[in-house]
């Protein structure tokens, strides 16, 4: 036994959590300190301050979410066009490289803040964070967070929005939801989009990618839609809409 | 691809862990990881030692139980290990809550001490 402190040597020594001290182990022993937390628990944590952070603005946060080119952009651009009379707007962008879509986006005469992330494949909290510095949140009712495209990184890393928002368009496969449940899961909201093109791609079959999606997330809105031609933009925009007056009822 | 990262995200706070018990070495880390983490557990224990290089957790062990997915079928309250994606295995019906399978947490870790004076063992 130890002479000092009574501790017992010779066995391990078992602690919980990081706020308890183990100096009692004696020296060159071993101590196990239950953790019980996610890998992520950092990144969590910094996405709780974002979302606390967004909601005392009343902002309401979409992570947009897809592969790349399932028209993400486009669907911005459509947005903005139908809500900014209405409300203020601001855009986050990702990618790996280029501005090109925060160009098409202030050409609209919205405020984008470009993320660059090199070869990081998704956003994290404090990539959010630091865009979210640049942004007078004063001045904005809705934030459109356009996440990396990609369908596997992106779904693991909360960024503090307060819906998460997913396409899925015609010109991929209709299998999606179940080749990568995970982010699909995640979805508060699924968009078929591309649907005008429908017509012209015998491979994709909108019931196959509903059944799809029900296999993974049963209980999930799913909305097809053409940002193009307009199918379904004014689901959309009520979507928004709801869910914006929702979060501000509930803040 | 974003295994490098959450590798990171766990060294910062196994590190803070080791430091606050005054540890000289971190010798385990034990993880339990299920299929629907998104964590491709060969990629994460390639990409340790390469975070772990000159830190604490250099010579840790990484250690991964692998966990499995459950669901609770919220049709006809069955409780079990879907045979296809998430789907209950006694009704078919996909209208289920998952209970585990989704998990990348840090279980625990195992320090060395560092010799503290005065101890007489």
């Amino acid at each position: 036994m130890c002479t000092n402190c009574g501790c017992n040597g010779g066995k391990r020594y078992r602690v919980q959590g990081d706020g308890f001290s183990a100096d009692h182990a004696p020296a060159g022993e071993t101590v196990i300190v239950d953790v019980h937390r996610t890998l992520l628990f950092d990144n969590d944590q910094q996405a709780a301050r974002n979302r606390q952070r967004l909601t005392k603005h009343n902002i309401t946060a979409i992570n947009l979410m897809s592969s790349p080119g399932s028209g993400k952009t486009t669907l911005l651009e459509c947005t903005i066009d139908e809500l900014l009379s209405r409300y203020h707007i601001a855009v986050i962008e990702g990618d790996l490289e280029t501005e090109n879509d925060a160009r098409r986006i202030r050409a609209k005469g919205v405020e984008a803040v470009q993320i660059t992330t090199g070869n990081a494949c998704h956003l994290d909290a404090t990539m959010v964070d630091s865009a979210l510095q640049q942004l007078d949140l004063e001045q904005i009712d809705l934030l459109f967070i356009e996440n990396v495209g990609n369908l596997v990184c992106p779904a693991s890393f909360d960024l503090g929005q307060h819906r998460n928002v997913t396409l899925l368009s015609t010109t991929e496969g209709d299998d999606k939801p179940e080749k990568y449940p995970l982010i699909f899961r995640a979805s508060d909201l699924l968009l078929i989009s591309k649907i005008d093109l429908l017509p012209l791609l015998d491979e994709f079959d909108l019931q196959c990618a509903t059944d799809s999606f029900a296999s993974v997330a049963a209980d999930t809105p799913l909305l097809p839609l053409s940002a193009k031609r307009g199918d379904g933009v004014a689901q959309w925009l009520a979507w928004l809409n709801d869910t914006h007056q929702h979060l501000q009822r509930s803040s | 691809m974003h295994e490098l990262s959450l590798c990171r995200g766990m060294l910062q706070q196994v590190t803070r862990i080791a430091e606050a018990h005054h540890a000289i070495a971190i010798n385990a880390i034990r993880l339990h990881i299920g299929p629907l983490a998104g964590v491709e557990v060969a990629l994460l224990e390639r990409a340790f030692p390469l975070v772990s290089r000159g830190t604490i957790a250099e010579h840790a062990a990484l250690e991964v139980t692998r966990s499995v997915v459950t669901i609770y079928c919220r049709k006809c309250g069955n409780k079990c290990e879907p045979k296809r994606l998430l789907i209950c295995n006694s009704c078919h019906n996909s209208v289920t809550q998952l209970l585990s399978g989704d998990e990348m947490r840090i279980e625990n870790i195992v320090l060395k001490k560092r010799d503290q004076t005065g101890h007489v063992h």
